[in-house]
């Protein structure tokens, strides 16, 4: 009995790394490895043809002091990410607690509103919104109905950021889906002592649904950062960084250097720094977060 | 009860605009795929004259392949990474969440980090050590992730639904002699089936949208997946859109078929990793 016993505590060692070998290989060939890789090419001049060739820091130096390029395209990315993400978690927390109800036909409402999020990453998604908001698109047929005049809006430099983050916010299904589940984790008698308080809406909002739905809140500001600091796809085929540079989102630049210039050192260097920027992000998300975050400490585990 | 009644019926009041007003561009792209190039700005939804040819003109717009090349090519590859993937992710996530080894916890911290970092750092070198190995313009740098644990978050998802199950059995099984191998096929398998679906159906899903390991690693037309297909139908120097919106309806298609089919799986999948994390 005893001897039974101790086995179910046993360590696992070898069945253990067996287990995870698929994945600890990969991260050690195809990660680990590579990311070491990347931060020594940053260091060198390196166009795959020949080796590579160590010129100590000066992709960096001429990052940051001569590249246009580079302070445009971080530019627009910050500008991106801080329109893009609040927009997109402000809208995706109203659509879940509209969608927090127990009432008929919710599954309906609910496919139909995380429908777009579904195929929104894809090209297809990218050609159908350069065709609405062109010059003759449909969106500007609408607008003539009110008398409003339409503009380029992916043609226009002042507008063609603006239509991407209008993209990223159709888009904004798993963020929501996320809300969801955390608005169905609050104890609805939470709500009901609040009540009986004579507390209303909004004090019940910000008292009891905010706090409680703060971890969930910093999840997805996390994940929200660093996916839209990494935004590629719609910038590259909806507008290809124009016009006039006003989409060249950061990753698109990193792109462009990489494989069509092949500087790959110059690129593995635009890597690292955008590496180091989410890094700085998440870590002052992390560190901010002790003071609006709450967990519950007793409770539902 | 009538002021429940009352408080349902407001919701609808908001809900059936707001629904309809998140779906229109879907229903407008419907419409549109039949209209011809006159009509195509017109705010109307249906077209006045049906054009069946932006379909079949769209599918062979390109002389040499035909989008049946790139669905059986995409379809090829969605193949191998969903195998791969679950594979991997039912493995790795037992190991994780059921067996005690050394260095456990540095290795769960490490996975989870994983999760935050942005591919970028790591594509310079991929891709240079896939051009040494001869393997650019094929599908192994598109394939070979999915094998070896690229979905850090699948494995997320799978270990958070195995802590979900009772240990009880496992240990059951364990006095009955069965080895860690023996309780993972045939105990923890079948139990953890329906997180496998969920893996399963966003690897598809994102691998069918991962347009830039495509583009980067595939040039050859004969090897293109739907994507690019339709990035090369982009790029033509006169865009029949009609056409276009046509053939990205179709590669929408799949993915929709998937979502329908099993939205279930969907909104549980996204809850475990999400609420947990």
């Amino acid at each position: 009995m005893f001897a039974k016993q101790s086995r179910i505590k046993h360590q696992h060692n070898i069945a253990g790394y067996v287990f995870i070998s698929p994945w600890l290989i990969g991260f050690l060939l195809l990660t680990l490895w590579p990311i070491l890789q990347s931060l020594y090419l940053s260091f060198t001049q390196y166009s795959l043809l020949d080796s590579p060739t160590w010129i100590g820091s000066q992709n960096y130096e001429n990052i940051f002091q001569k590249d246009r390029l580079f302070v445009k395209s971080l530019a627009v990315t910050f500008t991106f990410v801080l329109f893009a993400v609040p927009i997109k978690l402000f809208f995706s927390l109203m659509v879940a607690m509209l969608l927090n109800r127990d009432i008929k036909g919710m599954s309906f409402y609910r496919t139909l509103i995380y429908f777009p999020s579904l195929i929104g990453g894809s090209i297809a998604v990218a050609a159908l919104w350069r065709n609405m908001f062109g010059l003759d698109g449909y969106i500007n047929h609408v607008l003539g109905w009110f008398g409003i005049e339409g503009i380029g809006w992916i043609s226009n430099p002042n507008t063609a950021l603006g239509t991407l983050v209008l993209l990223s916010a159709w888009q904004f299904g798993s963020t929501m889906v996320i809300f969801l589940a955390g608005l169905k984790q609050i104890p609805k008698d939470l709500y009901e002592s609040a009540s009986v308080d004579g507390a209303g809406v909004l004090r019940k909002f910000w008292n009891i649904t905010l706090p409680m739905l703060s971890p969930v809140m910093f999840f997805n500001l996390v994940l929200g950062i660093i996916n839209a600091f990494q935004m590629f796809t719609s910038a590259f085929v909806i507008t290809a960084g124009g016009p006039a540079n006003a989409t060249y989102m950061y990753v698109l630049f990193l792109y462009e250097k990489a494989f069509k210039q092949f500087q790959m050192g110059y690129a593995s260097a635009l890597a690292w720094i955008l590496l180091l920027i989410i890094a700085v992000f998440t870590i002052i998300n992390f560190v901010v977060s002790k003071y609006w975050v709450h967990y519950e400490s007793e409770g539902r585990g | 009860m009538a002021t429940e009644a009352k408080k349902a019926w407001k919701s609808h009041l908001i809900l059936i605009p707001f629904s309809l007003l998140m779906i229109y561009p879907v229903i407008w792209w419907i419409g549109a795929s039949f209209k011809s190039t006159s009509e195509l700005s017109l705010p109307t939804i249906w077209p006045k004259q049906w054009m069946w040819e932006n379909y079949t003109e769209g599918w062979t717009f390109s002389s040499q392949y035909t989008f049946t090349t790139f669905f059986a090519n995409t379809l090829m590859m969605e193949f191998w990474n969903v195998l791969g993937g679950v594979l991997t992710a039912a493995l790795v996530g037992y190991g994780f969440a059921r067996l005690n080894f050394k260095f456990r916890n540095f290795w769960f911290a490490v996975l989870m980090m994983t999760l935050m970092l942005p591919a970028q750092v790591t594509v310079v070198p991929q891709y240079i050590l896939y051009n040494k190995l001869g393997f650019v313009d094929s599908y192994i740098p598109l394939i070979l992730p999915h094998f070896f644990g690229g979905g850090a978050f699948f494995i997320f998802l799978v270990i958070q639904f195995i802590r979900g199950i009772p240990r009880e059995l496992d240990e059951a099984a364990q006095i009955d002699g069965a080895s860690v191998y023996g309780i993972f096929f045939r105990i923890t398998m079948p139990l953890i089936k329906p997180a496998l679906y969920t893996v399963a159906i966003f690897t598809f899903l994102w691998s069918w949208d991962d347009f830039f390991s495509q583009l980067l690693y595939l040039s050859s037309v004969e090897k293109f997946t739907v994507g690019l297909g339709l990035r090369m139908f982009i790029d033509q120097f006169e865009v029949q859109w009609g056409q276009l919106l046509a053939m990205s309806l179709l590669s929408v298609l799949p993915s929709a078929i998937i979502f329908f089919l099993a939205q279930k799986h969907f909104v549980e999948g996204i809850a475990t990793t999400g609420i947990k994390g």
